[in-house]
């Protein structure tokens, strides 16, 4: 798996040797959510809602019912809300993974990530 | 000489996508740097985020709130009365963005809390929910069949015991108050906040007792 391209808090473990999360983009998915919660700019019932609404989809497809799952399903529901609420669109999040994408294919192992315009 | 440049052009792509992040992690980075660019998040809020709740808030401050609980009847009666408005009194750092309600546990009655939507969860008291909290299969039997998802956890109730189940919203989220535990007399906070386990105030645990395991 990937590892963390940056500095970030690692391993993410509990007091009790769990791991809280199994790598950055997980606890940052958690974060981003409870940040636009607590500065308005989604709803705390609308996130709930579209979570649940993901979880159902992802047990409907037979993913497995792991954290893994539940991870990808609360990106998917942040994408969905950001996309709804007209925060951002499709083309910005495709073209913005591409540009990043290329960032980590074109920079020599070792050295900074940056995007480029 | 073909042979070897397709072999060392193979070997050069598998370096390069050696270090290339999951999509998962490549979807979030688009995501946050649009964000921080609309002035959505900040960068330095979700980092904070993420190291306070990888490293410093977990079910520690939960097994303080219900240590204290115990030893101080008139902060329990405000836990009880109102959960969010007495635990503010502890001055936690990190911000809560739902109300919170405590849940007691006595011999004839037990507490068992859930999120059958998605995984509300009391995160700014107990940290980040264990992985089993929110899987479809917790969700969905909590409800359904209490005491086997405790039996399986390893609480057997006497059948005097009830058991109330929770349903956790964006709203309304809930701490179970587990019975503090006999041979505890005389213990000072920090020695009763030793024996709380995060899954007491789910309500996944029961028995806090000294003695336990022991016998």
């Amino acid at each position: 798996m990937s590892q963390p391209e940056d500095c970030r808090p690692h391993p993410f473990v509990t007091e009790e040797g769990d791991a809280v999360f199994d790598e950055a983009w997980q606890a940052q998915v958690l974060a981003m959510a409870e940040s636009l919660i607590s500065s308005s700019q989604i709803s705390a019932n609308d996130w709930s809602a579209t979570l649940g609404a993901e979880l159902r989809n992802a047990d409907a497809a037979g993913a497995p019912d792991n954290s893994e799952t539940y991870y990808k399903a609360a990106l998917s529901a942040l994408e969905r809300l950001l996309l709804s609420d007209d925060h951002l669109t499709t083309t910005e999040i495709t073209e913005r993974k591409e540009g990043w994408e290329k960032a980590y294919l074109s920079t020599p192992h070792g050295q900074p990530v940056e995007l480029k315009n | 000489m073909a042979t070897f440049d397709t072999k060392n052009i193979a070997e050069v792509h598998q370096a390069l996508h050696s270090h290339l992040p999951s999509d998962s992690a490549l979807r979030v980075k688009a995501l946050e740097s649009l964000l921080v660019e609309k002035g959505l998040v900040n960068s330095e809020t979700i980092d904070a985020w993420v190291e306070a709740y990888s490293e410093e808030i977990g079910p520690k401050r939960g097994a303080q709130i219900i240590a204290k609980a115990w030893t101080d009847p008139a902060f329990k009666q405000r836990l009880l009365d109102n959960a969010t408005s007495a635990i503010k009194e502890l001055d936690y750092h990190g911000h809560a963005t739902a109300h919170l309600k405590t849940v007691e546990n006595s011999t004839t009655v037990h507490n068992l809390v859930v999120c059958t939507l998605c995984s509300c969860y009391p995160f700014s008291v107990l940290g980040v929910a264990p992985n089993w909290y929110k899987t479809a299969a917790y969700r969905s039997r909590a409800v359904r069949e209490p005491r086997s998802v405790l039996a399986e956890f390893g609480v057997t109730l006497a059948d005097e015991v009830k058991v109330h189940v929770w349903d956790s919203t964006a709203e309304l989220r809930y701490l179970v108050l587990p019975e503090r535990p006999s041979g505890t007399e005389g213990w000072n906070e920090e020695q009763l906040a030793d024996l709380v386990t995060r899954n007491s105030m789910i309500g996944t645990d029961r028995d806090l007792s000294p003695s336990k395991g022991t016998s």
